[in-house]
């Protein structure tokens, strides 16, 4: 909404001496937000004069007519000035900005030859002062003083503000509710525009044949006025408003209803009397109904859509906007004022249906005032009485179904209870009076000492979004002013702090960027394509992805089921801006359908009272599993060549040793098993297991992912899913043994299929309590060992808690480790 | 070598040029190898003061007592010498392989790989700390959502004007239509419903999450983006709690000198409802009151919604966002810099102080 502080200053009586900045202030204070200050008083700098055309001389030798102008300026002489425009006539009063003034845009005005003519100034246009839009031609001005400041008459004399209004201060898109606003901030006088006219009794007869069928209608008065001239326009100083407030003048009729919804918040609507037919009529529309709106749309209308007819059928979409075919236009002469109220509901509903917002279903949507429907309607009809010159109808038409406003009952003490601010009785009704409710129940009365526990409070009619108790206590705290709420802490309570997973969380991100990656999140969309890029199965669950409905990319429009879907992209931004040797990782939620989801009812909650618990979990049954997952990416070098260092790239042991650091920070014990999935390399990828079961895989991506992606060979990954990782629970403290260790080597030799982490696993369970630690340290192939064989070379630290042990017992359980490996491989030892 | 010649070595004259020649010897040495060739000719079986121990026996018995004690004088006055000759050469050994291992320590290739965590995460613990030293818990909750978590239950019915306000991303039903009740949620208020639907008051929550809007990246916004949401529903509970809180809260992000100031505002689910501005005094284009985000006194109805009694208990609820103080923090003037996944944002900036 945009204000002239100049058209406020009409019904708040602004200090002579009040600042842009304290009027700012004032605003801001009251609620509005002001977004953008419009001081039109600098638009122009430097001289911007009257002048009147005293000669024009045509210029016919160039591609376009030139005008040769001598204008007289109030100097001496009258001034040289070329001009392009042809609306103007020898002795017209016109805008000259001169030699030293500066328009819009930075375009300085000097004294230049041009044309084979000296131009010694300019003669404006309103759309190169920014007053305007208008481009056909050079400002004509109807008075002035010649050689005067030109500023005041076109607007250029005013500071504009531009608010934001809340949802719940509808009665703010107007100068009524913002001049009311200030007045009470500021302490100073509030009229009210709505004085300016006297209500009308509605008569028997109607200025045009009305029936009102709908519901949803809640207040329709129409007032006529005859013989307007078709020519008039608008008064200059309502054009000036018009136009700084942001609208264009379009003609008298329009131009008023405009005005009046500005400056009371009250759309209206003029009809040309004789392109109705018949009568009009109120009503929901007929399905499969049409009209064409104003914007040129033609819309095919709903059932619920609310409309004006007359006998052709629908002349407007009731609330929003009008349609073509009895519009006002520059041949109507007979007006019908049509001034209503509407259902917000329904409106919100029809514009939102409609895709269609306008100024009218804005006021609406947030509730005008039907209080003053036949007061706007009759303003307006005064004003084409005054600047059309027409004549009033007699008859009035007020169909009137408005229900009394329900008063709220308010604990006296609720403001100060919510607020901690002791506002005393006579304090929150005078602010609740200042709101324009009337408080007609709790109210100290002269004469008596009290006024009960309670307030009964009657909401003004330009309030409808004040409903509850809390409504009022806001009412109390913004008007006496939020400035005056005092800072306390509350007490504090016997917390708990961070939960084991949520330090877990946090440890395993720290674990991670301590062991070299860097951290980073991407946004959760990813392609249709995407899944085949990672070539997943046709049959693979990751497939099965939740949809946005409204994606902003529409390349994008699912939401990943695993983090490694989208953190390659940053893997890829990474990349595309030369980085060569990454190490990134990401934990945030991954979407998985709830099976059978599509099928599941769905489940309306209440809010008037709290669900019950099998409505709640019913309800969220549909919505898809969010586990978190970390994903971790590397390539390039995982130690790049240098000084005495020979260097190493990347490989699937680092996507394990990734998780494995995972696993240590959460406090589970990692099992690493041969595994196959995508997007990982079939043959060096590793099914990671807790307990068992299986939390995720690491390892190197599939050569035709990184192909299909973009990202260098050999790229390695791991993916867990963290919200599968058990609790870690209470370890027991380990058995810290002060004897040294025996250390024994074995190597046995298995078939070429047997994992090496399986036979690990055998010759731990073989060792029993006695081993304190178990490490491959080789892996050898060589014909002697047979066709399809390997050895593998582990190193045995043995320790007893009580002891040193010998020799013998050192071989005793070497060989009692062989021994499972031999029953459950084939493994023997190699001599 | 005659008997009477090892005789002669007995002489004083003889023992003393001896021990003159030895120490010449030993001295002269200019290394350990030397010096053990110096020893072994000066203290060895053939060096003149083993002869002369030697030649002790050849001699009258009388004699014997001095002439030993003459040579063993000898020989610990040789030994003196080779000694202290020795303790400088293993020193200047020493320093001489010490020198010979200097290094250019400056010549170095790092091999450890420098990791980070995203400032944004360490941000939202920060704030989690503050919090939690507060008192307060962490809330956390699914980032798809049912609308009535969203909407409903914050008293922003269906056809609400806040509806539009937010611009919400929706999920599709199973034929990819409109009306599968789903959105990706706009605010982290989601978590105060769901909080207050299981947990009965006193409530301290604070929930620091993600959130998402229909908004395309630009230098100030994103479609997905962080929020902490405080929440507190208790006795007593009044909006100078309120301010008294963010004071705090304002101070710990944005420095000391920080201050707040309510301005009047809209929001379905507070009534009263605030805009929270905080002057920020070490902004880049100077000291400023800059909007931080949104709070205010939790609506009765929403309490009423989540099975609250309104009349027993109030609460406020609060809602900041996290890159934005992050960017005015650090000075960062392109939201893009934070989301668009280069490593070296989060391992260029150092949250923690």
């Amino acid at each position: 909404m945009r204000i002239p502080v100049s058209w406020l200053a009409e019904y708040a009586a602004l200090p002579a001496d009040l600042s842009t900045e304290a009027l700012d202030a004032a605003l801001v204070e009251a609620g509005l937000e002001v977004e953008e200050v419009d001081d039109l008083r600098g638009r122009v700098t430097g001289p911007l004069v009257v002048g009147r055309v005293a000669s024009i001389e045509e210029l016919t030798e160039f591609k376009k007519p030139i005008r040769h102008c001598w204008v007289e300026v109030g100097e001496a002489e009258p001034r040289s000035v070329i001009c392009g425009a042809r609306n103007f006539a020898e002795g017209d009063l016109v805008v000259v900005a001169l030699p030293g003034a500066e328009l819009p845009g930075g375009f300085k005005i000097g004294s230049r030859k041009t044309y084979g003519r000296l131009s010694d100034g300019m003669i404006c246009s309103a759309s190169e002062l920014g007053v305007s839009d208008d481009h056909d031609g050079i400002i004509v001005l109807p008075e002035g003083d010649v050689g005067a400041d030109a500023r005041p008459l076109v607007g250029l004399d005013e500071v504009v503000f531009e608010l934001a209004i809340t949802p719940d201060m509808g009665y703010c898109f107007s100068v009524r509710g913002i001049a009311r606003e200030v007045a009470h901030r500021l302490g100073v006088a509030f009229t009210d525009p709505v004085a300016k006219a006297a209500e009308p009794k509605a008569t028997a007869g109607q200025p045009f044949p009305l029936s009102v069928e709908t519901d949803g209608c809640t207040r329709f008065t129409l007032r006529a006025v005859r013989d307007v001239d078709a020519n008039a326009e608008a008064p200059e100083w309502m054009a000036k408003r018009l136009t700084q407030a942001g609208m264009r003048p379009l003609g008298l009729a329009v131009d008023v209803t405009n005005y009046l919804m500005l400056e009371l918040g009250h759309p209206l609507h003029a009809f040309d009397l004789d392109a109705l037919e018949g009568g009009l009529t109120v009503r929901r529309a007929n399905p499969g109904e049409t009209l064409t709106t104003l914007d040129d749309v033609e819309r095919v209308l709903d059932p619920e859509d609310m409309v004006i007819c007359d006998a052709t059928g629908p002349l407007s979409l009731a609330g929003v906007m009008g349609g073509q075919t009895s519009e006002v236009g520059p041949t109507t002469s007979n007006v019908l004022i049509e001034a209503a109220h509407w259902n917000p509901v329904s409106i919100a509903r029809t514009s939102r249906r409609h895709k269609l917002t306008s100024e009218a279903s804005k006021r609406y949507e947030r509730g005008a005032d039907a209080a003053i429907s036949m007061l706007a309607a009759q303003r307006a009809a005064d004003l084409l009485v005054e600047y059309g010159g027409g004549t009033l109808v007699a008859e009035v038409a007020d169909v009137d179904r408005r229900e009394p406003i329900a008063p709220i009952v308010m604990p006296v003490d609720l403001p100060s209870k919510t607020i901690g601010v002791e506002y005393d009785r006579e304090l929150i009704v005078a602010m609740l009076e200042a709101a324009g409710c009337e408080v007609v129940g709790g109210k100290v009365k002269e004469g008596t000492v009290e006024g009960g526990d309670v307030f009964t409070v009657v909401p003004a009619s330009w309030r409808p979004d004040l409903t509850d108790p809390a409504d009022l206590v806001e009412e109390v705290a913004r008007l006496h002013g939020y400035g005056h709420i005092p800072s306390s802490i509350p007490r504090a309570i016997a917390g708990t702090g961070l939960s084991s997973s949520q330090r877990r969380r946090r440890r395993v991100a720290r674990a991670l960027a301590d062991n070299g990656f860097v951290e980073t999140y991407t946004f959760p969309f990813v392609s249709r394509e995407r899944a085949d890029e990672l070539g997943l199965d046709e049959k693979d669950p990751q497939r099965e992805a939740i949809a946005v409905l409204n994606p902003l990319d529409d390349a994008a429009p699912l939401l990943r089921t695993t983090v490694l879907a989208s953190l390659v992209n940053a893997v890829k931004v990474n990349l595309a801006r030369g980085a060569r040797d990454l190490a990134v990782f990401e934990e945030g939620l991954v979407f998985q359908p709830a099976e059978g989801w599509t099928e599941l009812d769905l489940v309306a909650l209440p809010v008037s009272k709290r669900p019950a618990d099998e409505a709640i979990e019913a309800a969220i049954r549909r919505l898809p599993v969010q586990p978190r997952h970390v994903a971790a990416v590397l390539c390039g070098q995982a130690v790049p060549v240098g000084v005495g260092v020979p260097g190493r790239a990347v490989d699937w042991t680092d996507a394990v040793e990734a998780a494995e650091v995972v696993a240590e920070a959460s406090g589970v014990q990692l099992q690493v098993a041969q595994g196959e999935a995508a997007p990982w390399h079939p043959g060096r990828c590793a099914e990671l297991r807790v307990d068992g079961l299986p939390v995720g895989h690491a390892g190197e991506l599939h050569p035709e992912v990184c192909d299909r992606l973009g990202l260098p060979k050999r790229t390695v990954a791991m993916e867990l899913d963290l919200s599968a990782l058990p609790a870690a629970g209470l370890a027991p403290a380990p058995v810290i043994s002060h004897f040294p260790a025996t250390l024994i080597d074995v190597a046995v030799v298995v078939a070429e299929a047997v994992p090496a982490g399986e036979v690990e696993s055998a010759l731990r369970e073989g060792a029993g309590e006695l081993l304190d630690g178990l490490r491959l340290f080789d892996v050898y192939r060589d014909a002697k060992l047979g066709e399809d064989r390997k050895s593998l070379a582990f190193k045995l630290e043995l320790r007893a808690a009580d002891r040193t042990l010998t020799n013998e017992e050192g071989v005793a359980v070497r060989d009692a480790a062989v021994a499972v490996a031999a029953e459950r491989f084939g493994a023997s030892i190699r001599v | 070598m005659s008997t009477e010649n090892e005789a002669g070595l007995l002489q004083p004259e003889a023992l003393a040029r001896a021990v003159k020649d030895a120490a010449a010897a030993i001295e002269s040495a200019a290394n350990l190898g030397e010096l053990a060739a110096a020893k072994s000719a000066t203290l060895g079986d053939k060096s003149p003061v083993s002869l002369a121990r030697r030649a002790i026996g050849s001699i009258p018995g009388k004699e014997r007592g001095e002439a030993g004690r003459n040579v063993n004088a000898a020989r610990t006055e040789i030994t003196a010498v080779y000694e202290a000759r020795e303790e400088i050469l293993r020193a200047a050994e020493a320093a001489r392989v010490l020198r010979e291992e200097t290094l250019d320590v400056t010549a170095r290739t790092p091999r450890r790989r420098q990791g980070a965590r995203h400032p944004i995460n360490v941000q939202m613990d920060r704030i989690a700390d503050l919090f939690v030293a507060m008192g307060y818990e962490i809330g956390e909750g699914p980032e798809v959502e049912l609308e009535w978590f969203n909407f409903d239950a914050l008293n922003i019915h269906p056809d609400h004007p806040a509806r539009t306000m937010m611009d919400t991303f929706h999920i599709a039903d199973g034929e990819g239509g409109f009306g599968s009740n789903m959105v990706l949620r706009t605010h982290t208020s989601t978590v105060q419903i769901r909080t207050m639907l299981t947990q009965e008051p006193p409530i301290y929550k604070v929930a620091p999450g993600r959130v998402y809007r229909t908004d395309e990246v630009d230098a100030t916004h994103a479609p997905v983006f962080h929020q902490t949401e405080g929440l507190v529903v208790d006795e007593g509970i009044t909006m100078a709690d309120l301010k008294g809180t963010l004071d705090h809260f304002a101070k710990s992000v944005f420095g000391p000198d920080a201050i707040t100031r309510l301005r009047p505002s809209y929001f379905p689910f507070t009534e009263p409802s605030a805009e929270v501005d905080v002057w920020f005094a070490a902004h880049k284009d100077g000291a400023r009151w800059i909007e931080w985000g949104g709070c205010g006194m939790v609506n009765p109805r929403v309490l009423r919604a989540c099975g609250i009694d309104p009349d027993v208990y109030s609460g406020f609820a609060f809602g900041m966002g996290v890159e934005r103080a992050l960017m005015l923090r650090h000075g960062i003037t392109d939201l893009r810099d934070i989301i668009d996944g280069d490593v070296r944002f989060p391992a260029g900036l150092r949250v923690e102080e």
